[in-house]
């Protein structure tokens, strides 16, 4: 079992969701946060006041998937959310220990 | 009458209070809110106990007197003194609405680190020790500063440019000097947290602002349509200038810029929408909009003083501004307020009127800096001013209130 975080543009969010769909993938996490890469930020003026944002909002995938699926699943995220500009994002992996299904208390693999 | 009334305590609650409201920090909305709200309610009790009585009894030349304590003798028969038209009560519950918004227009420099029991200790003390004054010698019967009823030096003042602006709008500058700036200011970025709040607030402030200044004719006719036509277009003209000056500044106009520039313009027309005519009213906007938006950018930022929702910028400014303008452009074809045919301000030749108003404005200034001065120093050694710094960092709404203003995970 691996987890599959990326963190992604947002405006791209809902072509790599359908696409996950359509590779069997339907079970994910997503929160909205905020961040930078090398990507700049801009300046906001209140009343005279400048301030520098650099942390930029982002959408975050989280996912737990089975061993097989992991590698298609990161293709179709480099395929549907890649602009090819500063700023994309990125796709991290990460081995997992256990998964537990708190309804039926199942584990392993059946839990996910 | 009754609609002015309404559309002034609208000014308020929640006109002032959502301009307020989405300039602070999401950790301290409530509390700024809560701050107009508690006076809503508690002017208008202290005016129906003394507070008409203070700023309308009587016939003094700075205070007013006890007779009307409890709205004794306040009903259906008019007051010839101040408004021969209408029944006294309805002028009396007009004019509590402008005891109510001018205390509440002090809590946008004492934002975020204000103790809400400091708060209403000194709102209670200022309202009775400056406000009522203030109110008495411009509008009340035998006041030194009125111009309608032969006060020694006749300001012109139509609906508070000294009454409110200057006195909250100065009073504001001394509290956020003795209380000093917020923790982490100005290094720590502090936008406002909701300009869409702030935007509905604004929109509030204009429209409710028509009942601020045409209701200060207290009759319908023609003076509050004078009066009326304009507020609206020295509004217009001040967000316009202030627009301007950032686009030319920052090479963008913002929101926040557009609506400070009309709150400014409403400001300064307050002591002259009915004396001056729509020509000078645009003049006035415009140059409102210029001088608060300097104000605000540049000189804050010279002298380093945390107002923090420019209060002084915008009100104690633009009510000095717009009270020696009205001296400048008041003229007796719109309003022959010291008798038929008499001059009134300098466009009628009558230049010596701007003395007046400098008297009017300085006496505005100087009760206002030494009474809040007095009140800060009382208020702090019986409750305390200041938070502390923890709370202050936590936020007002949970310190002070108990509450979060926005609890998203529900």
């Amino acid at each position: 079992m691996m987890k599959l975080e990326a963190i992604i543009q947002p405006s791209r969010f809902e072509s790599v969701k359908e696409a996950l769909r359509e590779i069997g993938i339907e079970g994910m996490t997503v929160t909205e946060v905020r961040g930078h890469g090398r990507q700049k930020g801009h300046t906001e003026v209140y009343r005279g006041r400048e301030y520098t944002v650099d942390l930029l909002p982002k959408i975050k995938i989280e996912m737990v998937l089975p061993d097989p699926l992991v590698q298609r699943a990161v293709d179709t995220i480099l395929k549907t959310a890649k602009t090819g500009k500063i700023g994309d994002g990125k796709i991290f992996l990460s081995r997992v220990d256990e998964a537990i299904r708190i309804r039926n208390d199942e584990r392993g693999e059946n839990a996910l | 009458m009754l609609v002015s009334a309404a559309l002034v305590l609208m000014m308020t609650g929640p006109g002032l209070a959502l301009f307020y409201g989405g300039l602070v920090r999401r950790k301290n909305t409530l509390a700024i809110m809560m701050q107009s709200f508690l006076l809503m309610a508690l002017i208008s009790v202290l005016w129906a106990l003394v507070g008409y009585s203070l700023c309308f009894g009587g016939s003094g030349s700075i205070i007013g007197n006890f007779e009307h304590a409890f709205l004794r003798g306040v009903g259906a028969v008019p007051n010839p003194d101040y408004a021969g038209t209408i029944p006294q009560s309805t002028f009396m519950i007009y004019q509590l609405m402008f005891a109510i918004i001018t205390p509440a227009l002090i809590t946008g420099a004492t934002a975020e680190r204000m103790k809400f029991s400091g708060t209403v200790l000194f709102l209670t003390l200022w309202f009775l020790v400056v406000y009522a004054p203030l109110a008495h010698m411009v509008w009340g019967k035998g006041g030194l500063l009125n111009a309608a009823l032969g006060g020694r030096f006749p300001t012109l003042d139509f609906a508070g440019g000294t009454v409110v602006h200057i006195s909250s709008g100065v009073s504001a500058l001394v509290c956020a000097l003795y209380m000093g700036k917020r923790t982490g200011f100005p290094k720590q970025p502090m936008p406002p947290h909701s300009l869409v709040l702030s935007f509905i607030g604004a929109c509030l402030l204009w429209v409710g602002w028509f009942g601020f200044n045409a209701g200060s004719a207290l009759s319908a006719g023609a003076l509050a349509t004078s009066a009326f036509v304009a507020t609206h277009f020295a509004t217009a003209a001040a967000a316009i200038s202030w627009s301007a000056a950032e686009w030319i500044k920052n090479g963008r106009a913002s929101a926040l810029g557009a609506i400070s520039g009309a709150v400014a313009g409403l400001v300064a027309i307050t002591p002259a929408a009915g004396f001056v005519g729509p020509m000078p009213a645009l003049a006035i906007g415009f140059i409102a909009g210029i001088v608060c938006y300097t104000m605000v950018t540049k000189v804050k930022s010279i002298f380093g003083y945390d107002d923090a929702l420019d209060a002084f910028g915008v009100h104690g400014a633009g009510g000095t501004i717009g009270a020696l303008l009205t001296g400048v452009f008041a003229q007796f074809a719109i309003n022959p307020i010291f008798g038929d045919g008499k001059p009134v301000g300098g466009l009628d030749g009558h230049w010596s009127q701007l003395g007046n108003q400098l008297v009017g404005v300085l006496i505005a200034w100087g009760f206002a800096l030494v009474g809040t001065l007095v009140l800060l120093k009382i208020t702090d050694l019986i409750t305390g001013i200041r938070v502390s710094e923890a709370d202050e960092v936590e936020g007002l709404d949970i310190t002070q209130h108990g509450e979060e203003a926005y609890n998203l995970e529900a």
